[in-house]
């Protein structure tokens, strides 16, 4: 049983215009198989909360904490994130030119196992993980994400979730840009991870469409840097009927 | 990031066609050749080639004379191929080109004989040639090459530059009709080692050439790579591959002479650089004349520029007389090292330095790619692992 806990957190990004403040005091805790989802306006800070957690070096954390089973995960670097526990599902994946898939993900594997996989059982697992998410094998052979398609680097992503098993996920906008059948494809991908590993996740996204195949246990009101509201599935019906006038206003 | 862009789509029958950026004010064609070096001026920034390099870098190469090579030269060729040291007198000597600058020309005029190595026009594609020029002096020399493939040849030929020298070399590509050659240059020298190569090629109808330089060691390294097309339906392609650490200049200078109808070029560079003052530089010339109809060319040239204090210079020319063509562009690009990536990779898990050493790798990558010999391909990248190393990036 594992838990992250982000208490207080207040973030700055540096802009033209001099420091900017985007994270205004979140306060969020999640438990291995939990499910929460979160959804704002654009610009509230969603994916500034995601990248924070992740460790980009954009952003600056002036206040509070972030904690992953007590473990301060502030003082780590962007890989110790990622080989403690932590991954992110990015809104705009980074084309790496020259990098095949395939080595792409042995090398990363091999960093957050800290060995490397047994080579047959590992390609049994990249193509089965991929058939299950309907990606053609020769995607294996392609640079990392050079050329893809929207749902394509979606897609590719969900990949690395299911072979890189961590404790927490973030999925940040996973199901914009995906057709009808990559949402469910992509989804059931999330769900059959999530069921071989139990991890925490916390999905970031616009639409309650997704949550017809993952259901969160809790939903966030996200709005201006901070949480605005919490509740159950019931909240993001709610929101999607409603918009978010309310708290914008308020 | 500076980037430069440019594909021109050209309409068959076009009369006319003008490209906007980068055309040279003097016309490329009418530079000066000549294999005597008292043709040529001092060398001096006025002029075009030598405006990155200084007669200081070039450590005596273009003095009025040089010593005669006489380091080692290893061969190793499958049955078949041959070699001879010939005089100038001899019919290849001078086969694919003319000097166009003052090393090359000081270097002519002092070797009295050139290196021959003939692959015969029945040799397959396996047919692979080795010429390892070990030196170990610093005493400015000079070196002639002629490699002449007979028609309908297939074969490679790797020239390994590698110890101590200070040398002027001239590099003859003669491509006879219809023949299908590589040749590789590698420069892996000492650290402090001064090379100014000019390889000229010459192709033959319906030929094709892949040429590929690659500079890692060495202070300065120059290399200009010439091909004109004497015949229609040649192909060339030129690639290159350079890693230049603090303090290393490292140039290459390209021209592509598209003198009769359709032909193909393509050339593609690409660089890494790391250190204070690591400077390197890129002059891409392709000249469309009037008669070459039906011309497809398109140059590339980008530089990962992985630390403060670099610096590279990429400078593509394109010289059009005709509208009448099947294609031409360029693109040339200098960035700085992506951290977008890193953080990508990094949030995989991977960490700084591995991440770091992938992105390069595969920046570099899409060269030796093409080389198209596993051997080759992973001395290559045995190399820039090195390098790598090196640098502790
Ligand atoms: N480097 C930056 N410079 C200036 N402003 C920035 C920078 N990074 C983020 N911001 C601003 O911070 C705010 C929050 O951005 P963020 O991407 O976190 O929003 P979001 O909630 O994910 O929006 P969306 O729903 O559109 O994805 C935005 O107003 C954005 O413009
Ligand atoms: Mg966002």
């Amino acid at each position: 049983m594992a838990i992250l806990q982000i208490k207080n957190l207040h973030v700055t990004v540096e802009t033209e215009q001099g420091t900017k403040e985007i994270l205004k005091g979140v306060d969020l805790t999640i438990h291995s198989g939990e499910s929460h989802a979160i959804m704002g306006p654009n610009g509230s800070g969603k994916s500034t909360l995601a990248y924070t957690i992740a460790g980009h070096p954009k952003y600056t954390v002036t206040e509070g904490e972030i904690l992953l089973d007590g473990e301060d995960v502030l003082d780590m670097s962007v890989d110790e994130r990622a080989r403690a526990g932590l991954f992110l599902a990015m809104q705009y994946p980074v084309e790496i030119p020259g990098v095949s898939v395939s080595n792409f993900l042995r090398t990363a594997k091999t960093a957050i196992s800290g060995e490397a996989p047994a080579l047959r059982t590992w390609i049994k697992d990249v193509r089965g993980a991929m058939d299950a998410l309907k990606m053609d094998n020769t995607f294996t052979e392609r640079n990392v994400n050079e050329g893809f398609s929207g749902g394509e680097k979606k897609r590719h992503e969900i990949l690395q979730l299911e072979l890189l098993k961590p404790k927490f996920a973030v999925l940040d906008e996973t199901d914009s840009g995906l057709d009808v059948d990559a949402l469910k494809i992509v989804s059931e991908g999330v769900n059959r991870a999530k069921e071989a590993n139990d991890f925490g996740l916390l999905l970031i996204t616009h639409y309650t469409r997704i949550l017809k195949y993952i259901k969160p246990d809790f939903v966030h009101v996200f709005v201006a840097g901070k949480i605005a509201e919490q509740g159950g599935p019931e909240l993001a019906d709610r929101l999607e009927a409603e918009g978010y006038d309310r708290y914008v206003k308020a | 990031m500076t980037t430069s862009n440019a594909t021109i789509p050209v309409q068959h029958g076009m009369a006319e066609h003008s490209h906007g950026a980068g055309v040279p004010v003097q016309t490329r064609s009418e530079r000066l050749r000549s294999a005597n070096v008292a043709d040529f001026a001092p060398i001096s920034r006025r002029e075009e080639q030598y405006r990155y390099v200084t007669s200081e870098q070039l450590a005596g190469l273009d003095a009025d004379s040089l010593d005669e090579y006489m380091g080692d030269i290893s061969i190793k060729h499958p049955e078949g191929v041959t070699t001879a040291w010939v005089g100038s007198d001899h019919p290849s000597f001078g086969g694919a080109g003319l000097p166009e600058d003052r090393p090359s020309a000081a270097a002519w005029g002092s070797a009295e004989q050139a290196y021959l190595v003939t692959i015969p026009g029945d040799a397959t594609a396996e047919c692979e040639v080795q010429i390892g020029i070990n030196s170990d002096s610093d005493s400015p020399s000079a070196l002639h090459m002629i490699i002449e493939a007979k028609p309908f040849a297939r074969g490679t030929v790797i020239l390994d530059h590698k110890g101590a020298a200070v040398l002027g070399e001239n590099v003859e590509i003669i491509v006879g009709d219809e023949a299908d050659i590589t040749v590789i240059s590698i420069q892996d020298w000492d650290t402090a080692s001064v090379h100014n190569s000019a390889q000229f090629a010459k192709l033959g109808r319906n030929s094709k050439l892949r040429h590929l330089v690659v500079s890692l060691g060495g202070k300065t390294v120059r290399v200009s790579t010439s091909a004109e097309f004497t015949q229609p339906g040649g192909d060339v392609e030129l690639l290159g591959m350079y890693f230049a650490d603090a303090g290393q200049f490292l140039e290459n200078r390209l021209y592509v002479d598209h003198a009769v109808p359709n032909c193909k070029s393509r050339v593609t560079y690409k660089g890494a650089l790391q250190g204070e003052k690591a400077h390197t530089v890129w002059v891409g010339d392709v000249l469309i004349r009037m008669a070459a109809e039906g011309t497809d060319t398109y140059e590339l040239n980008r530089n990962l520029l992985l630390t403060e204090g670099a610096r590279a210079d990429s400078v593509p020319n394109l010289e059009i007389e005709t509208g009448k063509i099947e294609g031409a562009g360029h693109a040339s690009a200098s960035g700085r090292f992506d951290d977008e990536q890193l953080f990508y990779l990094q949030a995989r898990g991977i960490n700084e330095r591995e991440a770091r050493r992938l992105v390069v790798r595969g920046f570099l990558n899409e060269i030796i790619q093409k080389i198209g010999n596993e051997e080759i391909e992973s001395r290559l990248s045995a190399s820039i692992e090195a390098e790598l190393e090196r640098s502790g990036s």
